[in-house]
């Protein structure tokens, strides 16, 4: 069978998400951020849900997620998003209403935001893309950078003694009377990838149903800020990230 | 039952050469080229197209969306 015989539209099995366009992503190659987007696309699309999803984006690198899924946005302020989906979703209860942020974003200066949202069980999702440093402004250390590792801010390896301890929000999400799911996900492999897009549709699914708040972690890789090829950033982060952040639900009430 | 053979569309103006795809195919079916695209990124192409079952593990992990995957049963 020739090359020409099995590309036609009724043998198609993949192809990149319709909400997600062809506007050029500015991710630097490999980076998680994108493999992510396409599986919020994908999920949307699937639920049928495009009229009626609203994201809102971070500050941090993810902020332009809003010219690559073609579904509503809001743009928040530094760390603020889940104050303005609390708005949002309360405003419109039918409305799938989620936040997409970076560790940065949600585990800095957006901490007592993402708590309070979760803790008071609105019916949102956050996507918390934690990849352990601040990715957008060139590197530096994140509330969230393992404890040794070299970031622009901690030349020498962050020392708890002067940086004090990383935070594992998932951990803490999983205790809030508020929250409905809580899991911790990753996208390095076929099977990760697949295991993240159910986690975010239960997520979603979650939130429609009004059940609480929903919190999904992907433990993530910032090749750039990592200096390192995008294929070692996985192996480190498999290595490295994943014994600290240990993957699966934290929490999945019924 | 026949053979499942699958064939890929790589977006190349879209790939970014991160080889993330390479490294996922099962059967070694994709390359990075020497050549550069429009935005000076060496991109993916088939070069063992013959064992592309269309598996989609390239297209899955591809983080611009660059791959369409087709498959038949022979
Ligand atoms: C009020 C304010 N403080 C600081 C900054 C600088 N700033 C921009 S993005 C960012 C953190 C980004 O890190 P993260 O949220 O982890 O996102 P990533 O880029 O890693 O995906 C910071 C501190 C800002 N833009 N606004
Ligand atoms: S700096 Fe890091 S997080 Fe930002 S696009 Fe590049 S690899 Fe992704
Ligand atoms: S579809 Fe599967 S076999 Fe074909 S190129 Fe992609 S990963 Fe390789
Ligand atoms: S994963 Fe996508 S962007 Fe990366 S090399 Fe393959 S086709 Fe290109
Ligand atoms: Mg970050």
């Amino acid at each position: 069978m020739t090359r020409n015989e099995i590309i036609k539209p009724e043998n198609l099995v993949y192809k990149k998400p319709t909400l997600m366009n062809d506007n050029h992503m500015h991710y630097c190659p490999g980076c998680s951020h994108g493999v992510v987007h396409k599986l919020v696309a994908e999920i949307i699309e699937e639920m049928g849900l495009r009229e009626k999803a609203i994201g809102i984006s971070p500050v941090g690198c993810a902020v332009f997620i809003y010219n690559y899924i073609d579904i509503d946005w809001q743009e928040a302020a530094h760390g603020r998003a889940p104050a303005l989906a609390t708005a949002i979703k309360r405003l419109w209860p039918d409305r799938l209403v989620f936040t997409y942020q970076g560790d940065g974003d949600l585990a800095c200066i957006g901490t007592a935001e993402t708590i309070h949202a979760l803790n008071r069980g609105e019916n949102i999702t956050i996507i918390f893309i934690n990849n352990a440093i601040y990715g957008m402004t060139g590197g530096q250390m994140a509330p969230t950078t393992l404890m040794g590792m070299k970031t622009a801010t901690c030349p020498y390896g962050r020392d708890p003694q002067l940086h004090g301890y990383p935070l594992k929000i998932a951990d803490i999400a999983a205790q809030l009377e508020g929250t409905a799911y809580v899991t911790r996900q990753s996208v390095d492999t076929v099977s990760a990838i697949n295991k993240t897009k159910r986690a975010i549709r239960h997520a979603f699914e979650n939130s429609m149903e009004g059940k609480g708040s929903n919190l999904v972690e992907v433990v993530s890789t910032c090749n750039s800020g990592w200096k390192m090829s995008p294929v070692k950033a996985n192996q480190w982060m498999k290595e490295n990230m994943v014994p600290f952040y240990p993957l699966g639900d934290l929490k999945d009430k019924k | 039952m026949g053979k499942i053979k699958g064939a890929i569309v790589v977006n190349t103006d879209r790939c970014k050469g991160c080889n993330l795809c390479v490294v996922a195919c099962p059967f070694k079916v994709i390359a990075l080229t020497k050549e550069v695209n429009v935005r000076g990124y060496n991109y993916v192409q088939p070069v063992l197209e013959d064992a592309c079952t269309g598996c989609c593990s390239c297209a899955t992990v591809c983080p611009d969306g660059c791959i369409t995957v087709y498959r038949v049963k022979e």
